[in-house]
């Protein structure tokens, strides 16, 4: 019988209460007294030298305080980038200066160039449009491998070139794979591309700056995942602003899928110019200027080359990334190529030798940077659509390959430098199967002849790393940051809980299920339970939520934090029971002493400790109220395996799914009701991905898909119902809950099965299609099959 | 969105009398496409004078000769909901964009603007439709002259479209995957003097009529008469969403299903 409370209940989501009400408090909702706003004037032209901005004009238009360019930064830190990589001879990545406001020149379309605060936005814009900008336009850098020639035009021109970095991994190991493939007995190679995306959050993101000029203080409310990381990079590297004297609050905010952790130029601007203005300064983007601001995701081109021996045995795997980074680097933009994806490469299977080579590249684009799954999508998909060439090459049942290869012994360490801890592929693909009902295939596949439709199936495994850690390890990968996460429980007299947890919930129900496990620890009811987030004045130092990482990461620090909470109440307890603390039990809210009748209830407990007339004071102090910060031991690696059934129509090459089934571990679940909704919300994306979503720029650098008319979001109607299950549980080793993470697994498992489904759909028609490049649109498949 | 006076006459005279008032006015149907270009401020009159006040431009009916009669400003959701006379062009009524378009926008708006990928142009051309304003007749035939260019006037309204009604007529539309406007969209009907094949959503010249498929419908109306004809993708819309050799592929589907689906 499922549980009504605690672990392993789908509690519902209490948040959605205020969501689906409209009693959010989103960013935009914040106004403050005497509040300005910001309109950015920014570059339609992907690469120029800035001759002059004449402000004249627009400074003395109705309503304006003042007019920004580049020039008022100088002095001022650029935005930081949060990771360096060392490229495959050992020197650092170049790294670009990326101003706030341009200076100097523009490097892509989209980058602010001026800012014009006035009283309302209405007249910012108005006096925008009166800026006179001359800019000399410069051929514009589109092409990855083009913008690697010798002589090609740069990016940055004070940088050797527009090569970011040249990252080997593991380079000592290049020479015994290139060994491997001569020796293989079979080689199967793909060359692909995993498209540039735009990750659309429902809300654009806005930030509201406001300066106390009384007391010197700066706060900064804004549409982040990772408050505590954007008050430490701003305050430390841009603006120079103690943190002791920033605030930085991202209440409420409507999805993020990486494109919201990273720090952006306008959430520096609006604080600088609070207080340069000493008025709140507030921007809301638009949709429009979302798609030429927010950083895109994705966008690798790839070689990759799988050797097999003449058992069928993987031997080894060669690959070759061209990683796009656009103009600048954003925050954390170096480390998804290389630190997110070569370390997965090694996916599902045992195949010893690996070699990992990317480059990344400055164009005159959008940046790039994670996208939900950040590196391990772009992983899975290269390998899963080898293995399923090479399967096909060879005449094998893609599934008996996959799982003749297949790891089964934990841990197992890999030959890209991490260690899984549990798995059991096997459970995963024996569900799927079932799921899946592939015993079925063959008839559904000649009902779908009969109709005129070509119908594929296709199948793919996944595994995914999450809450990467340990902080000295990812320091020593070049992270600038640590992994930990935070959080302090404050129990109240009357014996409710306040979780301040420096995790951050966009969507994910955090309040739902972290309440859940507190109030299973100590058995209470849920509602006694409080989650406090997003605001780096109420919450420990912690460093928010991506990477699926918050149950793993965060999850265990609360954990740690009511364990300390548990420990002291006991000693409580055993003060009130006069009994020893050893024999102490806590159980349903209530503390006993073993073996006796005696109990006390927790809120007598908690009672005692804040109004401590009969309490142990020479022993404890009182209160009741304890901090945890929790630093992992190593990444937590859910796996899964993917099923799609495609129907193609032959005369116009439209590929509808018919169906998906998703057969995931993700360890321990806390409320399955919510990983099924963050499985679901993955799969729509990983199907927009494959289907859909094609951020297309031309050889001028303009953006061609720069809204929704051009760029196509997965709808109701592009999805079938998906069969989703995640009973097949290897609890993680290593953090207290057992859990794994699931919020990117849904992104990284899909796309490769819809393509195996259409390349299987294609060859049961005979034709030779071995590979189609995402989006799978209507034209794209046609142009396949009659190419 | 720049400033503007918006004046909402209730009779045909009273807003041709506002347009002619001043050069920087501009008629407002639905506001489906005009609202969003004023947002972007690609467009900046001084006036919209609105036609969704004009009870005589409201509304169907069915003519003495059986013809279906569409008022000028008659929502989308209203034909779908109203036009059974001719259910080939209810239907396609009632799939033009969302439920919020097709409760706001309006036959002449749609007709006026004469986006290239637009439905009603195709049922409007591949009917022989009749647009009426408020100084003249014209011939569909006559009336579209390429993307976004139609034979009105300055300050000319549509006030009503006449479409006479075939024995069978089918639209079929192969959506755009972002906009889910026509990629391509053909309307085929057939009339006791022949066939009319209008296309939508492929050509750089906008809607346009396929007249090699048109004589094989009118003298073998089935999917087969066209097997053999293809259009040229050389003066096909290319783009992100398919190349002109792909609309022109397209084209003969859609034609060949219409045919077959045409009630």
């Amino acid at each position: 019988m499922p549980k009504d409370g605690g672990i392993g209940a789908s509690s519902k989501r209490r948040e959605d209460v205020r969501f689906l009400t409209g009693a959010g408090n989103y960013t935009d909702d914040i106004n403050i007294r005497g509040q300005a706003y910001v309109h950015f004037l920014r570059s339609d032209i992907a690469h120029g030298t800035i001759k002059s901005i004449d402000t004249a004009a627009a400074a003395g238009m109705p309503g304006v305080v003042r007019i920004f360019t580049g020039s008022d930064f100088e002095g001022v830190g650029g935005m930081p980038c949060g990771w360096q990589v060392t490229d495959r001879h050992g020197q650092p990545m170049q790294e670009p200066a990326h101003p706030i406001l341009a200076q100097g020149k523009v490097r892509h379309v989209g980058e602010p160039v001026a800012a014009v605060v006035a009283d309302t936005a209405e007249q910012a814009r108005d006096a925008a449009e009166a800026i006179v900008l001359d800019i000399d336009e410069l051929p514009a850098v589109v092409d990855m491998k083009a913008a690697l020639e010798s002589g090609a035009t740069k990016v940055h021109d004070d940088l050797n070139d527009n090569l970011c970095y040249d990252w080997g991994f593991v380079e000592e190991n290049k020479d015994a794979v290139n060994k491997a493939f001569d020796d293989a007995a079979h080689v199967t190679s793909l060359e692909l591309v995993n498209n540039r995306l735009v990750a659309n959050p429902m809300e654009p993101r806005v930030a509201v700056g406001d300066y106390a000029k009384g007391t010197d203080d700066s706060t900064l409310y804004t549409t982040s995942q990772n408050p505590h990381v954007i008050r430490l990079l701003m305050g430390a590297f841009v603006l120079g602003i103690p943190e002791h004297k920033l605030r930085v609050v991202a209440p409420d905010v409507g999805g993020g899928f990486g494109t919201k952790i990273f720090h952006y130029q306008e959430e520096a601007f609006c604080t600088f110019a609070a207080k340069a203005c000493n008025r709140p300064v507030k921007w809301t983007s638009s949709r429009s200027e979302a798609f030429i601001s927010d950083a895109h995701g994705r966008d690798h081109v790839t070689k990759i080359e799988l050797a097999l021996d003449k058992d069928n045995n993987f031997t080894a795997i060669r690959t070759e990334t061209h990683a796009n980074m656009g103009a600048y680097l954003s925050t954390f933009a170096p480390s998804v190529p290389t630190w997110l994806h070569g370390t997965l490469m090694a996916g599902n299977y045992k195949t010893p030798l690996i070699y990992v080579n990317v480059k990344a590249v400055f164009t005159n684009t959008v940046p790039v940077d994670a996208y939900r799954g950040a590196g391990r999508p772009e992983a899975t998909f290269q390998l899963e659509r080898v293995v399923d060439k090479a399967a096909r090459e060879l005449g094998v049942d893609p599934i008996a390959l996959r799982r003749q290869n297949f790891i089964t012994e934990f841990p197992y360490a890999t030959p890209v430098a991490v260690e899984y801890d549990t798995g059991d592929y096997h459970g995963t693909m024996d569900k799927l199967e079932e799921m899946g009902d592939f015993a079925g295939f063959a008839a559904r596949r000649a009902e779908s002849e009969k109709n005129g439709k070509l119908r594929g199936l296709g199948v793919n495994c996944y595994i995914e790393a999450c809450g990467i850690a340990p902080s000295n390890l990812v320091g020593q990968l070049g992270a600038r940051a640590g992994l930990y996460e935070s959080a302090t429980v404050r129990v109240n007299a009357t014996g409710g809980l306040v979780v301040m947890t420096g995790s951050h919930s966009h969507g994910q129900g955090h309040e739902t299920s972290f309440a859940q496990v507190v109030a299973e620890m100590i058995g209470i009811d849920e509602s006694m339970v409080e989650i406090v987030h997003g605001d780096t004045a109420n919450t420990p130092m912690g460093m928010g939520t991506y990477g699926s990482r918050s149950i793993a990461v965060g999850g265990s620090a609360m954990v740690r934090a009511t364990e300390k909470i548990i420990n002291k109440a006991k000693k409580i307890a055993s003060h009130l029971l006069e009994a020893s603390e050893a024999d102490i039990e806590l159980k349903d809210g209530a503390f006993s002493v073993a073996g006796t009748d005696k109990s006390v209830a927790w809120g007598d407990v908690t009672l005692a400790a804040y109004v401590p007339h009969n309490y142990p004071l020479e022993d404890i102090e009182p209160g009741l109220e304890e901090t945890a910060f929790y630093d992992p031991a190593n990444f937590t690696y859910p796996s899964g395996a993917y099923a799609c059934e495609v129907e193609v129509d032959p005369d116009t090459g439209k590929v509808s799914i018919e169906r998906f089934a998703a057969a995931d571990d993700f360890g321990n679940i806390i409320n399955p009701m919510i990983v099924t909704g963050q499985v679901h919300g993955g799969i729509a994306q990983g199907i927009g991905q494959a289907l859909l979503e094609n951020c297309a720029y031309d050889e001028n650098g303009q953006l061609l898909s720069a809204s929704y008319m051009d760029y196509a979001m997965p709808r109701a109607d592009d999805l079938p119902m998906f069969a989703v299950d995640h009973s097949s549980q290897t609890p993680c080793t290593h953090n207290p809950l057992g859990v794994k993470g699931c919020g990117e697994a849904g992104a990284i498992g899909s796309p490769p099965a819809v393509v195996n489904a259409v390349v299987d759909a294609l060859q049961s028609a005979g034709k030779d299609v071995t590979h189609i490049d995402m989006p799978l649109s209507p034209d794209r498949v046609w142009t396949a099959m009659n190419g | 969105m720049y400033n503007f006076d918006v004046v909402k006459p209730t009779r045909i005279a009273d807003a041709v009398k506002e347009l002619s008032d001043s050069t920087e006015s501009q008629p407002l149907g639905g506001g489906q496409t005009l609202i969003p270009t004023l947002k972007q401020r690609l467009a900046s009159p001084d006036k919209l004078v609105s036609l969704s006040g004009i009870d005589e431009m409201r509304g169907i009916c069915t003519g003495e000769d059986g013809s279906i009669c569409v008022g000028g400003a008659t929502n989308h959701a209203t034909v779908a909901a109203e036009a059974g006379g001719y259910p080939a062009l209810a239907a396609t009524a009632a799939h033009i964009g969302d439920p919020a378009v097709r409760n706001r926008g309006t036959i002449g708006g749609s007709l006026a603007n004469n986006d290239p990928s637009a439905c009603y142009p195709a049922a409007a051309l591949g009917s022989g439709a009749t647009i009426k304003t408020n100084t003249r007749e014209i011939a569909a035939d006559d009336y579209f002259q390429g993307m976004f260019a139609t034979a009105l006037d300055e300050g000319e309204i549509i006030t009503e479209v006449r479409f006479p009604v075939p024995e069978k007529a089918n639209y079929q539309k192969f959506v755009q995957p972002a906009s889910r406007f026509a990629l391509v969209g053909v309307f085929v009907s057939k009339y006791a003097d022949g066939v009319r094949v209008a296309i939508t959503g492929a050509s750089n010249d906008g809607v346009f009529r396929w007249t090699e498929a048109e004589a094989a419908l009118s003298s073998n109306f089935s999917a087969d008469a066209i097997d053999g004809l293809s259009l040229s993708g050389d003066d096909m819309i290319s783009d992100l969403h398919g190349t002109g050799e792909y609309r022109a592929h397209l084209c003969a589907v859609m034609t060949k299903r219409a045919v077959a689906a045409a009630a």
